[in-house]
């Protein structure tokens, strides 16, 4: 192995790395260089070499090892049964869901379904869960998911204001509402100028004489309250506001769903629906929207199409409302969303049915009951009379006794107040529970007589106005697998349909889809780390709170920062929090008024969105003609915005996948005038070891676990995008009002928080849960306690050496458009089928979908250059895979040319035909210009392992003119 | 279709077809083909007012999401139901059947104040 220092790598590393030291010395002699080192060394700039190279990280560990550490941090975590509620519930995740989705690759090594050819099994599963979702809410489209609860509350909030037609610029929020989701809606209002007005509502209309844009109602709220809110809504209605619900989705197979209700949107999170707590996520969020406003969508929508031969076929739909793709103009920052855990949520779904989720339902508010008889018993006031499954009580002794018994008996309450508790029962609170639970309450001689078995009935605790009559999950795919059978096989079947990285390479530019290793991936289902309340105690959590410090200070440590934090749970947010940090920055230092950021034209369009959202000015930076930033022209608006710059915003190495030279003259030049350096994270995997952010001018960056850190894409979420800072920019980092461990804050700051001072006070919260998806965050410990230093750094140059490797290639038939230095790329490289197109009129698309037909995902297309494919191959693949994709590009080249020969019409060939699936080469007369064969069998090495795609080529305009978000019936597939 | 030599013309690929008091306004050829596959239209309603410069409609194609600025002060008389029920009349004839709206002006003096192109001009400006 030639590794930079000599040194053996680590027994994991190897396993990590797909290429060992013959396949190394075989490809750095196509590209001319030595050695690995000699090869990273000629393509990063000198000037941002590593000036030291000591790291914190200790010695790389076995698999072995790593996991018996891991299993020491989980066993200083206790797992108590968890009655705290506010949004996260104990839940049984049926086991063929757990093994078949969330431990099966099939499911989690997937990307986001933008191929939709090779996408259709988790299509399908997000339109179940849209489905699921619609139903439930009594409302007309869900999309896909969101990040969590609080943040879809946010855009929920952000929905009504560019949807609504009032003035207003007023808020109107639930006092009742989750106290996370309020503090959420202080940091994100005050950034972008909406003023929120708290009521409680009171069983009356809201105050008249404020004029809102839209209200957020908690159903139930908070504190259990089950209420009538249709006055409320029509008060606010009457106004031109919108309303936002938010609603728990148990709760609504048995009360009236905020549809009917007359809510404009509803949202909330699916996380009791089988998916553990985690200690706070990775679970998905939800929202959806009345008929009308379904182009006002964050966030990603699957829809129906149909695909060239008219069969049915699910894409994302309306993708041209991403806001990526919106940049400047976007009204909110979500690009991604939880499709694994939407997918988990989903099949619960399928697996209960309408009748199964009802019968939960029923047991939980039956259980509910008895606890409120046994409150009563007990001396306790019940404050609402009305609930589903939580209960506030004025308490008989003092609030703190109540939780210190409850805890001694192993229960988790939640204190509200000197004298006030609640606590909330789950689908796993079990008849010993209510016992134990009714003896910690003081009613000692509690019994189970009345929780006999069919004993559920609603009972008068629901008032009758607001008992469900409506019909929900009718659709036959909730209603046909019951059986465990069943069930396993819908999701093989499901999964067969979909291409992940346990069938082959997804060479995605800008992505990272490097191996997801099953070591890495253990920890996650344990009972400590995923059976844990977000809200327990600190007691309760240690281990977990260890393993977040230490990790903060790794991410920390190899990015050149000196804090970090893991809230963000996807990139979007991370970006979000780093830009909130410089602003709190500036404020702190008296210069409001710095609230320009400078963003280059080829930065991804997240970048904009995030700053539009972080209530900043976007102004763009011209590239040059070789993609890199216009030194110049960041001089020019610089000197134009002197005393408003706030940020440079900056991705390293460049979204074009090239070490720019002038970076450190970049950064210099906006820290002479007063503005920070906003880092980008995405392309760290070409940089690890090699150099760090913080030593080339960086202030902050957000970094995403799930591209160089693995842990896996889920198909399009969980993603992770923690934020690590300078010292300076560390207080501002995000913090939370229920975070178990408070990192010490300057005095200024912290008096900021209690209110104390100038400026709205309010944590600098991103996510619903204090440390985001923390229930993940041990597969990217694993992996760096795994690689250690040495191993980073070799992954780093096996990463780079195959993206060389493939330009060296593929440059013959491919111009590659842009290069460094050396005339080498860094992690990825872009190849420019423009002039293949000019000559051939073979587009990016063809040469995408015929790639399918070869057994390949496509590379990135058309981003950042139109008409291009960006393709990082990662440091994980093996020679062996890199050269069957240099063989489909050659290939493909060749077929290219045979049409821009005239060898084939331009109509019939197998790039436009692309891609074939069994049916359309067996059906009927094959009537085409080339053979069968070519079709789908274009290469030998195909023989012996070939994937089919289920659909043909999809109509994305078909389906964006036909919207349709929903299961479609079944006749549909007829 | 409109004999494009009699039309007029914006900066942001707009086309005007003025007669009297009333604009008929659409989006150009080239403004189609730059978007791709139109598959969503929205139009100001009939009645309202609209003021030179605002966004008052948008054009969502598959790949991008354009707008649809007024190009001077009026009322809207007439908004092209077709074109929203069919989105792909944009593409299919930008000129004709893909009109947008109708806007009727004060007094017709107000177009000679705009600072338009005429068919050569706009032609020279999308470089064609």
């Amino acid at each position: 192995m030639a590794t930079s220092s000599g040194a053996e790598l680590g027994e994991f590393a190897q396993r990590h790395i797909g290429t060992h030291s013959d396949a190394q010395s075989t490809m750095l002699d196509v590209l001319g260089y030595e050695s690995l080192p000699a090869l990273v060394s000629a393509a990063v700039p000198d000037s941002i070499k590593l000036t030291e190279e000591e790291s914190v990280l200790p010695p790389a560990a076995t698999e072995r090892e790593a996991l018996a550490e891991l299993r020491a941090y989980a066993s200083r975590n206790r797992v108590n049964r968890a009655m705290i509620g506010l949004g996260y519930y104990d839940t049984i995740t049926p086991a063929v869901i757990k093994r078949n989705v969330l431990e099966n690759p099939s499911w989690y090594t997937a990307y986001t379904p933008y191929q939709p050819e090779i996408s259709q099994g988790r299509l399908e599963a997000l339109i179940n869960f849209q489905t699921m979702v619609a139903d439930l809410t009594g409302l007309d489209t869900a999309n896909s998911s969101m990040l969590d609860e609080s943040t879809a509350v946010v855009e929920g909030m952000l929905l009504a204001r560019r949807a609504s037609k009032s003035g207003s610029n007023v808020f109107l929020v639930d006092e009742d509402a989750l106290p996370q989701t309020k503090a959420l809606l202080e940091n994100r209002a005050a950034a972008v100028g909406i003023e929120l007005h708290y009521t409680a509502y009171d069983m009356s209309p809201p105050p008249s004489d404020i004029d809102v844009f839209g209200a957020l109602i908690q159903y139930p709220g908070s504190s259990g309250r089950v209420w009538d809110p249709r006055e409320v809504i029509d008060a606010v209605h009457a106004q031109d506001g919108l309303v936002v619900v938010a609603a728990d989705l148990l709760a609504l197979t048995l009360l009236t769903s905020p549809g009917e209700l007359g809510a404009d949107v509803a949202v909330g999170t699916t996380q009791r629906f089988g998916v553990p707590m985690g200690f706070g996520g990775p679970h998905a969020g939800y929202l959806a929207v009345r008929s009308g406003l379904e182009r006002q969508l964050p966030g990603r929508l699957v829809g129906v199409s149909r695909d060239a031969d008219g069969n049915v076929a699910y894409r994302l739909t309306l993708q041209a409302r991403e806001q990526h793709i919106r940049r400047e103009k976007a009204t909110s920052n979500i690009c991604t969303a939880q499709v694994l855990l939407a997918v988990m949520a989903g099949m619960y779904a399928v697996y209960h049915g309408p009748a199964g989720l009802k019968a939960i339902a029923e047991r939980v508010t039956s259980r509910t009951r008895f606890l409120a008889d046994a409150a009563t018993d007990g001396g306790h006031t019940i404050i609402h009379g009305n609930y589903f499954d939580t209960l506030t009580l004025e308490t008989a002794r003092s609030a703190n006794d109540l939780v210190k018994r409850a805890y001694d008996a192993g229960f988790l309450f939640h204190r509200v107040g000197d004298n006030h508790v609640q606590f909330s029962v789950d689908e796993t609170t079990s008849a010993q529970d209510l016992l134990a639970v009714a003896a910690v309450l003081g009613a000692e001689k509690a019994t189970l007589d009345g929780l006999a078995p069919g004993h559920t009935a609603v009972g008068s605790w629901i008032p009758q106005s607001l008992q469900r009559t409506s019909e929900y999950l009718t659709h036959p795919v909730f209603n046909t697998h019951r059986s465990e059978t069943s069930m396993m096989r819908y999701l093989k079947y499901l999964a067969d349909k979909d291409y992940a990285l346990d069938r082959g390479m997804i060479p995605l530019g800008s992505c990272t889809m490097k191996l997801n290793a099953a070591t890495e991936m253990e920890a996650v289902s344990w009972p400590e780390f995923a059976g844990i309340h977000p809200f327990a105690p600190e007691s309760d959590v240690e281990g977990y709170l260890d393993l977040i410090e230490q990790l903060e200070s790794w991410l920390a440590d190899v990015t050149g920062y000196d804090a970090a934090s893991v809230q963000p749970n996807a990139g979007s947010q991370g970006e979000l929090a780093g830009l909130l940090a410089i602003r709190g920055y500036h404020e702190s230092r008296g210069e409001e008024n710095r609230t320009v950021c400078l963003i280059p034209s080829s930065a991804h369009g997240t970048n904009a969105a995030s700053a539009v959202l972080a209530g900043m000015k976007v102004v763009v930076v011209a590239c040059d003609d070789r993609g890199n930033v216009d030194v110049e022209d960041v001089r020019a608006r610089i000197a134009e915005h002197a005393g408003e710059l706030a940020a440079l915003m900056v991705t390293y190495p460049s979204t074009h996948g090239v070490y720019e030279q002038e970076i450190r003259e970049i950064t210099d030049a906006v820290h002479e005038a007063g503005g920070q350096v906003y880092i980008d994270g995405a392309n760290l995997n070409a940089l690890l070891g090699y150099a760090r952010f913080g030593e080339f001018g960086g202030d902050v960056s957000h970094l995403n676990l799930h591209k160089t850190f693995c842990i896996p894409h889920g198909g399009g979420g969980p993603g992770v995008g923690p934020v690590a800072a300078k010292a300076h920019l560390a207080p501002f980092l995000p913090s939370h009002p229920f975070a178990q461990r408070r990192k010490p804050l300057p005095e200024e700051r912290a008096a900021r928080l209690e209110g104390g001072t100038t400026g709205t006070p309010h944590h600098n919260i991103v996510s619903a849960a204090p440390y985001g998806s923390p229930s993940i965050l041990p597969i990217t410990w694993a992996y760096i306690r795994m690689m250690g230093s040495e191993g980073l750094r070799d992954a780093t140059g096996a990463a780079v050496l195959a993206a060389n490797y493939l330009a060296a290639r593929l440059r013959k038939y491919f111009p590659v458009l842009y290069s460094g230095e050396n005339g080498l790329v860094a992690h990825e490289c872009i190849i420019d089928l423009r002039p293949l197109t000019e000559a051939t009129g073979v587009t990016v698309d063809d040469v995408a979908k015929r790639l399918i037909d070869f057994g390949f995902h496509a590379p990135t297309m058309s981003f950042p250059v139109p008409g291009t494919l960006m393709i990082e191959p990662t440091e994980s693949e093996d020679l062996a895979e890199l050269d069957r994709f240099v063989e489909a590009m050659i290939a493909i080249r060749a077929e290219a040319d045979a049409v821009g020969g005239g060898e084939w019409p331009a109509d019939d060939n197998p790039l436009h035909h692309a891609p074939h699936t069994a049916r359309s080469v067996i059906v009927g007369e094959w009537e085409h210009a080339y053979s069968r064969e070519k079709a789908a069998y274009p290469v030998p090495s195909v023989l012996r392992n070939k994937y089919w795609p289920p659909v043909r080529r999809v109509d994305q305009a078909w389906g964006d003119r036909n919207l349709f978000c929903a299961c479609p019936p079944p006749e549909a597939f007829a | 279709m409109a004999d494009k030599n009699t039309l007029k013309f914006t900066p942001e690929h707009e086309w005007l077809d003025i007669s009297g008091t009333v604009a008929t306004i659409g989006i150009t050829d080239y403004a189609a083909e730059k978007l791709g596959d139109v598959v969503f239209v929205e139009l100001p309603k009939v009645g309202s007012s609209i003021q030179s410069g605002k966004v008052v409609g948008e054009i969502e194609s598959t790949k991008s999401v354009g707008e649809l600025f007024a190009p001077v002060d009026g009322t809207v008389t007439e908004a092209n139901g077709a074109v929203t029920d069919r989105p792909e009349l944009v593409n299919e004839d930008p000129f004709g059947a893909g009109w947008m709206i109708k806007v009727e002006v004060a007094d017709a003096s107000v177009f000679d104040s705009l600072d338009l192109l005429d068919f050569a001009a706009y032609t020279a400006l999308v470089g064609e």
